[in-house]
């Protein structure tokens, strides 16, 4: 289980790629992965976005994150789980987030993940601020809902 | 007694300031810290508020050393 924050240019696939290069001990047992990506748009409720600035609580956000991990894995049977989340100046088609879960089925694998992305864009401590076409900031105010009858 | 006070996002641009050190006698909640350390009154439904990092209500006790964090509902992910 690892949950970090980069102010680096996130790569999800070269990420995965070099976690998975250690989860040796877990070889033959995986059965299902469930990778979720979030990326940057270029518009947000129907304004261009030229750029944004993700601001974080430092150790209070790896702390929530590390939070859930373990109620995900109180909740489900996970063999593993990687959270990346990006802070710092990003543009569009950035990736902001990396949520990965390894189990022996997907069932469990989809929910620990959904539950995961979802948990943290309600609780963990992070800000988005919007530059926007026109040079003017503006904070984002809250997360839209991830439930299905919103989506 | 003294308390270290964090403030995050919009709420830290409104006030000018990140963080502060609060030295009082008379604190013992959250809410108490947040009207001494920032001369208002009320804490508004939308500010969340943090201590040690954890997240609490605004009757939450504070203690000699405590970090207390103040800020607006989370947007990540």
């Amino acid at each position: 289980m690892q949950v970090s924050i980069t102010s680096k240019p996130l790569m999800p696939w070269q990420e995965l790629q070099n976690y998975q290069q250690q989860q040796t001990a877990l070889y033959g047992q995986v059965g299902a992965t469930t990778i979720f990506i979030g990326t940057m748009r270029d518009i947000n409720e129907d304004v261009a976005v030229t750029q944004m600035e993700l601001e974080h609580y430092p150790g209070m956000t790896e702390a929530c994150l590390k939070q859930l991990v373990q109620q995900a894995v109180d909740k489900w049977h996970l063999l593993d789980v990687l959270i990346v989340h990006r802070v710092g100046l990003l543009k569009p088609n950035d990736p902001i987030v990396l949520v990965a879960v390894w189990s022996a089925h997907r069932a469990e694998a989809y929910a620990a993940n959904r539950f995961l992305m979802e948990e943290l864009k309600a609780r963990a401590p992070l800000w988005k601020k919007e530059t926007l076409s026109n040079q003017q900031t503006r904070w984002v105010e809250q997360n839209t809902p991830g439930h299905h009858d919103a989506d | 007694m003294s308390i270290k006070v964090r403030f995050f996002a919009r709420l830290r641009e409104q006030l000018g300031q990140s963080e502060m050190d609060l030295s009082a006698t008379a604190v013992t909640t959250v809410l108490q810290v947040w009207q001494q350390s920032t001369r208002q009154p009320e804490l508004a439904t939308n500010i969340l508020a943090a201590v040690n990092m954890q997240y609490v209500h605004a009757d939450h006790a504070v203690h000699d050393g405590d970090e207390v964090a103040f800020f607006p509902p989370v947007t990540g992910g």
